[in-house]
């Protein structure tokens, strides 16, 4: 395809401003392609996880002695806030809507998201509330240490005595957010449930749409608690009212029930997506249709309503009434089962078929395997007796590292790799893909796994000092977090440098099933030439059965055969 | 879910099959059991009568958990290493598509499994019978290892005056309201159920004893009402279990067990002995200036004086 013919679609395309650039530059701007916004939140999300990597191995390297002798106590809390805070709104939900926004309306044979304005105005909130977050190390008192839960009464205490302070910064940072993901989630709704090409029936809509719509429906119902809460606690914090305060008769339980309502579920707005391409991945690269297509993507919707029923099991220990707590452990559990229908599908997919290893099944392999240890731990944290010795202890934290790391960010890797052809329009390299692998499941394991002999021993999370027989743990436990500090460099160098000097990739590189492979790599403005005409269930895998009936690549697809 | 037939898949399972899969899940069964059993190695001491409930029931989870760890991966393994396509190879495996069969047991053997799991944790909740928080205010609770059917049945225990557990940034103390002592050091008899109040006086902390698998948190404003019973003599590591401020970390205290001899001889001494100011790291932290490589210098909320008790033990004893 010529220039000239691109600058023609590009001409012809939703731009609200004519003219804009098709250069690189477009990434610096109010662009309303759904594919240029996916990017810019995958790169923005990117530099703040480097960020927040960064504040852990500062962690890290504090608790590689006993003694609290690295940073100051108050730097500690600090850093271990925002580590949470950057980690989850920074990264996590911004890497996984950036995908989402790339991914959903190629895979649903879509021009673009149902609203493409609204689309980038929530992007341009990250980099906003990002900004502002960061700002907060920079004032007297620095930013907020109470946590990424922030309870009151600590995140109501205010030593500065300053009207701006790290912990009003933080709260307006995190509504902000939430505005910025509710934005994002009744677009995504509204794309699937509208904008579906003809003959995309749901149960021929791939499986990570699926887990999209699954997941943005749960922040649709969960984020007006988290925002309510932050709302009311910054109205605590300035302007003198009482909800938490217990000083003043407000109930700091009150708050924890507001946060974890979102804060839980929230878990699973971040893993849906990633089971998604766990089941997009698979069967690609095992040669196989995703086994039990249909239980597998219920199974997302069942997660959702389940999902609404298990914050209490975060207040176990919070004096919370028994039946409560019986009723919270039975409802914790059950996701269990949904959870296993997914990963003894991927097992079936996989097994029998034909594997080949490249870097993005390897990272979805290493990643399966990694949740299956957190499911399973997770089952264990379910049940209350044990909870109550272990919660709050660092058996949590290396639960909840080996779902967010191990799982969500070797599945995002996994999905970078598989359609970094497709975005960028070049191949990346294989053997830093591999080493970048390596490193990373080695750092997951030496990192996050001592953390469960921790605080099987009864060392609290949140600890800047500790007493010495946790040092033997804390040490491995170092040592694997600055390998995954160490596992980002091949990565980014790969990144950089194959989306300049990588090879050519063609539409359909992995010789996958996907609408999103029928059409050039990049793909053009506005995607589709043709909107394509679904005639078949996906994952058609050794079967001759076609997807579509007409070809949605139009004449482009000639020029690059 | 149309299955095109192909050759390459067979359409029942041979004897062969059957019984090489059941010879796999004995082996992983006798090695999760033994996996099980060194669960109770992972944990403290068993110092109270909740330590030896808690650990079956992680011994028993930790057997249930690594039969499923080790059977998926190992299929997972096996996968990668032997069915792998050839270099040239290009051509689709079986296209499989479920089997309703497998997706239904595979649904409903879990299923059972959290029922299980469930009812298992929810006895062991019911014998711990410690935690009962505020709702619990009056209730005091029986010989922690006894079913609660069967305690309904038995006398009342004579009713005990609760010792007060009182938190604060950031020091732990404690009140014997018989005896009007105060103390940084909790001692508790052996053997007997212990009978705590928890309050704080500023945020939220908790109270944690990992040798005794039990914790609470203590929400400020509320009196909540503690039980358990120590087992084991000793001396135990009392944490803060939930984030308190600047000086969280270094909120720690020392739990005594003994025995009733020894633990009225120390009544006694306590009660003969005046108040004296006993040495609190927060406070000898914040006092001190900062000598860290890395100190902004930042505000923090100022740590209460040190507490004025008649006993008060040195922060660096030893505990098991």
């Amino acid at each position: 395809m010529s220039n000239a013919s691109l600058d023609a679609i590009a001409a012809k395309s939703g731009q609200p401003f004519p003219g804009a650039p098709n250069n690189w530059q477009r990434f610096f701007s109010f662009s309303t392609d759904h594919k240029v916004i996916g990017i810019q939140y995958i790169v923005t999300a990117f530099v703040f996880f480097l960020i927040g990597g960064l504040l852990a191995m500062v962690m890290r390297g504090e608790l590689i002695t006993p003694e609290a002798d690295l940073v100051d106590r108050t730097v500690y809390n600090a850093l271990f806030t925002m580590h949470g805070t950057i980690m989850l709104f920074m990264w996590t939900f911004p890497v996984l809507n950036g995908l989402a926004n790339y991914l959903v309306p190629l895979q649903i044979g879509a021009r673009d998201m149902a609203f493409p304005r609204l689309n980038a105005a929530a992007f341009w909130l990250v980099p906003v509330f990002g900004t502002l977050l960061m700002v907060s190390f920079f004032i007297p008192g620095g930013p907020s240490q109470s946590g990424w839960w922030a309870y009151p009464p600590v995140s109501l205490q205010n030593p500065t005595g300053n009207l701006i302070n790290g912990q009003v910064l933080w709260l307006i940072a995190v509504a902000l957010s939430g505005v910025s993901s509710i934005m994002g989630a009744v677009n995504f709704v509204t794309t699937i449930f509208r904008m579906r090409a003809p003959g995309m029936g749901w149960f021929r809509m791939p499986a990570f749409c699926w887990t999209v719509l699954s997941a943005q429906m749960i922040q649709l119902f969960g984020l007006p608690a988290l925002t309510a809460g932050a709302v009311m606690l910054l109205l605590d914090l300035t302007a003198g009212t009482s909800f938490f305060d217990p000083a003043k008769g407000g109930d700091p339980v009150l708050y924890q029930h507001f946060f974890w309502f979102y804060s839980h579920p929230a878990v699973y707005v971040i893993i849906l997506p990633v089971f998604g391409f766990f089941s997009e991945i698979f069967p690609v690269y095992a040669r196989k249709p995703l086994f039990g297509y249909k239980f597998v993507v219920v199974s997302s919707v069942v997660i959702t309503v389940l999902s609404a029923m298990v914050w209490v099991h975060h207040m176990f220990a919070s004096g919370t009434p028994s039946w409560m707590r019986m009723l919270f452990m039975f409802s914790t559990m059950l996701i269990s089962v949904p959870t296993g229908v997914k990963v003894f599908a991927w097992v079936a997919t996989v097994w029998g078929g034909k594997l080949r290893l490249d870097t993005p099944m390897l990272f979805a392999l290493g990643g399966l395997v990694c949740f299956l240890f957190a499911g399973i731990t997770g089952v264990m944290l379910g049940a209350v007796p044990f909870d109550i010795h272990v919660n709050n202890t660092y058996f949590v934290v290396g639960h909840f590292h080996y779902v967010i790391y191990g799982a969500a960010v070797m599945g995002v890797y996994a999905a970078i790799y598989h359609w970094f052809p497709k975005m960028t329009g070049h191949m990346y390299y294989e053997g830093l893909g591999k080493l970048h692998f390596v490193l990373t499941f080695i750092g997951v394991n030496l990192n996050f796994f001592p953390m469960h002999p921790l605080g099987l021993m009864g060392m609290p999370r949140r600890v800047a000092s500790y007493d010495p027989e946790f040092a033997y743990w804390n040490v491995i436990a170092s040592l694997g977090g600055f390998l995954l500090g160490v596992s980002t460099l091949p990565f980014i160098l790969n990144m950089i440098s194959s989306w300049i000097l990588g090879k050519r990739a063609p539409a359909n590189p992995w010789n996958a099933i996907g609408l999103e492979w029928m059409i050039p790599s990049p793909p053009p403005v506005e995607n589709f030439e043709e909107i394509p005409i679904v005639v078949s269930a996906p994952y058609g895998y050794g079967s001759d059965e076609p997807l579509v009936a007409n070809n949605p690549a139009g004449e482009l697809i000639n020029e690059h055969s | 879910m149309t299955t095109p037939t192909t050759s390459r898949e067979p359409r029942s399972l041979s004897f062969r099959t059957v019984a090489q899969l059941i010879a796999l899940a004995i082996a992983d069964a006798a090695v999760s059991l033994w996996v099980g059993r060194q669960a109770y190695l992972w944990m403290p001491p068993q110092a109270s009568a909740e330590a030896l409930l808690v650990d079956d029931l992680f011994g028993f989870l930790t057997t249930i958990g690594s039969f499923i760890f080790i059977g998926v991966s190992a299929a997972l393994l096996y996968s990668v290493l032997f069915q792998r396509a050839d270099k040239y190879d290009t051509s689709d495996g079986p296209p499989v598509e479920g089997n309703l069969l497998v997706e239904i047991l595979w649904t409903t053997i879990p299923l059972g499994l959290v029922i299980w799991i469930a009812t298992y944790s929810y006895q062991i909740y019911d014998q711990m019978a410690i935690l009962g928080p505020m709702e619990h205010m009056n209730h005091v609770p029986s010989l922690g290892l006894m079913p609660a059917a069967e305690a309904a049945t038995l006398p009342a225990v004579p009713e005990k005056t609760p010792i007060e557990v009182h938190a604060r940034q950031w020091a732990w103390e404690f009140y014997y309201p018989d005896q009007n002592i105060t103390s940084t050091e909790l001692h508790l008899p052996v053997n007997e159920r212990a009978r705590l109040v928890l309050t704080s006086e500023d945020v939220l902390h908790g109270f944690y004893v990992p040798a005794f698998r039990v914790k609470q948190d203590i929400i400020p404003g509320s009196s909540i009402d503690f039980g358990f019973t120590p087992i084991r003599e000793g001396r135990y590591r009392l944490r803060d279990s939930d984030y308190s401020g600047t000086y969280f970390a270094a909120n720690q205290g020392t739990v005594v067990v003994e025995s009733a001899e020894a633990y009225q001889q120390w009544l006694a001494d306590a009660a003969a002995r005046p108040l004296t100011e006993a040495s609190n790291r927060a406070f000898r932290e914040f006092t001190k200036a900062s000598d860290r490589p890395i100190s902004p210098g930042w505000k923090t909320v100022e740590p209460a004086s040190p507490p004025r008790v008649n006993f008060a033990s040195a922060e660096e004893d030893s505990y098991e």
